[in-house]
């Protein structure tokens, strides 16, 4: 494969596992989120907008850290007989995952706190018991933030760069995504190709975005 | 088949204290002020208010108790809640389902269709809900309740989204269901008109205390309590349609203390009807007057009289058992020497017939 495919290929792969993990995990947190009152709730908020403000090679380099073998977590794989997590797939998927915690968390919390309890209450007066309402009322009327966020995430996470070059320095066929290649590209003046992948991936984001807007004006079932 | 309810509700000012019971083929109202507890207590017979502490029967399966709670999807309730918010991604027939789906079989006594007819909804059954009016809303959440045949319905406040001119529509609705159903149910309001239409029973609640309870039509007609100073008094008389006068387009009712005419459309022989009779149009006359444009004349005798200011009183009379409130001017009681134990006559100018 033309190595520029793959890292097409790599991209991808690193944006549909981030988001799923981010549905999985982001959901119950921001559930909690909109739910909780907690007077500490503010602090997790705060933790979870970091990667808005901070440049992502201060989140990288940290998660470098974290992540390399003599880090934590980097310590622990090694330790449960992995190999250290920096410069692997794995790595990266752990990076973007916290770099593109808020872009899924934060859509997520803002449509549970506008769908409120009233139809989660109405749901159990008829039998509903809580996962059946969160299922089926909270998940279909949340849905056009679903979209949000899961595009929002898969998106950022394909835009990512820097957390990358900090973690997941540029191992061809592991851990060499697009933005990399891109760089490289440029580095080596091969404008061509810098022009092909940058093109595709404009006209690519521009196309997601459009389609999650695009939804939830269909589906626009909360605005009502 | 009763609903036992003793309850202790902590508040932020006061702690809500109820103890009520409602049984089948009867509605219990629960009338107070805006932020009494009603509320509340409603929510707390549901599950949905933490800090609730107490009692809460259904027939023979305690709901709650000092060390058990049942969560809100396993108490056998049908809420309709002041805002009518139906799902908004369901259409008016899969909000209706909703409820129906998750009842096990063997309690299922109301059948959709029965819901649906009863509510008039088979014209909307296809349509979207945030298309609907805010009658219709709440027509929809009513049904939706109702199809799950609950062993209690619990309103709370159900007529406060809806605007004046459906009103009327909706509290016949309840009555009809009251009519053809024999689920209890427990009406929550702070309008007296409501209350004075739909129950048997009523709790009076206060800052989260009940004031007093019993029958309607007792209640409304003590002199002790608040509802006698309402400017809108009044006493409930429940009667049977006993003939009509085809000639006039008059209906005879007929109640403990004789019979009245009353000239609402057409009712049938031998229906319930409730009377409501304001205080502001019973006058009381010492003889019977013959010349008299008006029709209902009938003779009672004054149990009480009460001061309201110093131009006004209010008295308490007893025709036949039945209870009826007017309201004179002070210088009309002394003119007639009016006193506890003595026979008039009283005339009723207009009675509303709350069907």
């Amino acid at each position: 494969m033309h190595p520029d495919l793959t890292a097409l290929f790599i991209t991808f792969k690193l944006a549909a596992i981030t988001t799923l993990i981010l549905l999985l995990v982001g959901t119950p947190l921001a559930w909690w989120l909109a739910r909780s009152q907690w007077r500490f709730k503010f602090m997790i908020e705060t933790v979870i907008a970091l990667p808005l403000v901070l440049p992502p090679t201060v989140l990288g380099f940290y998660l470098l850290i974290m992540l390399g073998p003599n880090g934590p977590i980097g310590g622990l794989a090694e330790a449960v007989g992995g190999r250290p997590l920096a410069f692997t797939f794995t790595g990266l998927v752990i990076g973007s995952v916290f770099y593109s915690l808020p872009f899924v968390v934060q859509p997520l919390q803002n449509v549970f706190t506008a769908i409120g309890e009233n139809v989660m209450e109405q749901a159990a007066t008829l039998r509903a018991s809580p996962l059946d309402r969160f299922f089926n009322v909270m998940v279909p009327i949340a849905r056009p933030g679903f979209l949000t966020a899961a595009v929002l995430g898969f998106a950022h996470t394909i835009g990512e760069f820097g957390v990358v070059l900090m973690i997941g320095g540029n191992i061809p066929g592991e851990t060499k995504v697009v933005s990399i290649a891109i760089y490289d590209h440029v580095e080596s003046l091969e404008y061509t190709q810098a022009h092909l992948l940058s093109g595709g991936l404009l006209l690519l984001s521009f196309l997601m975005l459009m389609a999650v807007y695009g939804l939830n004006r269909r589906f626009s079932v909360l605005r009502s | 088949m009763s609903l036992q309810v003793r309850l202790n509700i902590p508040r932020k000012d006061f702690s809500i204290n109820v103890s009520l019971s409602v049984t089948p083929g009867q509605v219990t109202s629960v009338f107070g002020p805006s932020g009494c507890g009603k509320t509340s207590l409603m929510r707390a017979i549901a599950g949905l208010e933490n800090g609730a502490t107490g009692q809460i029967r259904m027939a023979d399966e305690v709901w709650q108790s000092d060390d058990y709670f049942r969560p809100p999807h396993q108490r056998d309730i049908g809420y309709v809640f002041q805002d009518a918010s139906l799902f908004p991604h369901l259409n008016v027939f899969d909000n209706l389902q909703f409820g129906l789906r998750r009842q096990t079989r063997d309690k299922r006594r109301v059948s959709l269709e029965q819901a649906i007819d009863l509510l008039a909804l088979s014209s909307l059954l296809k349509r979207s809900v945030d298309t609907l009016s805010g009658g219709e809303k709440q027509r929809v959440a009513i049904a939706r309740a109702v199809a799950t045949s609950p062993s209690v319905l619990l309103f709370d406040e159900p007529l406060a989204a809806v605007d004046i001119a459906h009103k009327q529509e909706i509290l016949r609705y309840i009555q009809s269901l009251h009519r053809e159903l024999d689920i209890p149910m427990l009406y929550v309001s702070h309008a007296i008109d409501e209350v004075a239409r739909l129950s048997d029973n009523l709790v009076l609640l206060e800052k989260g205390q009940q004031l007093a309870s019993g029958k309607t039509a007792d209640l409304l007609s003590q002199l002790s309590l608040p509802f006698a100073n309402y400017e809108e008094a009044a006493a409930v008389l429940d009667t049977t349609v006993s003939g009509r006068d085809e000639f006039y387009g008059l209906n005879q009712l007929a109640f403990a203390g004789g019979q009245l005419q009353v000239s609402h459309g057409n009712l049938k022989q031998g229906e319930k009807v409730r009377l409501r009779i304001m205080a502001r149009d019973v006058s009381l006359t010492l003889t019977r007057h013959e010349n008299s444009s008006i029709l209902n004349i009938f003779p009672a005798v004054i149990e009480s009289m009460a001061n309201e200011g110093a131009a006004q009183k209010l008295v308490r009379l007893n025709a036949g058992g039945q209870i009826i409130l007017s309201r004179i001017t002070a210088k009309s009681a002394d003119e007639l020497r009016l006193q506890p134990g003595m026979q008039v006559f009283a005339q009723v100018k207009a009675i509303s017939p709350l069907v």
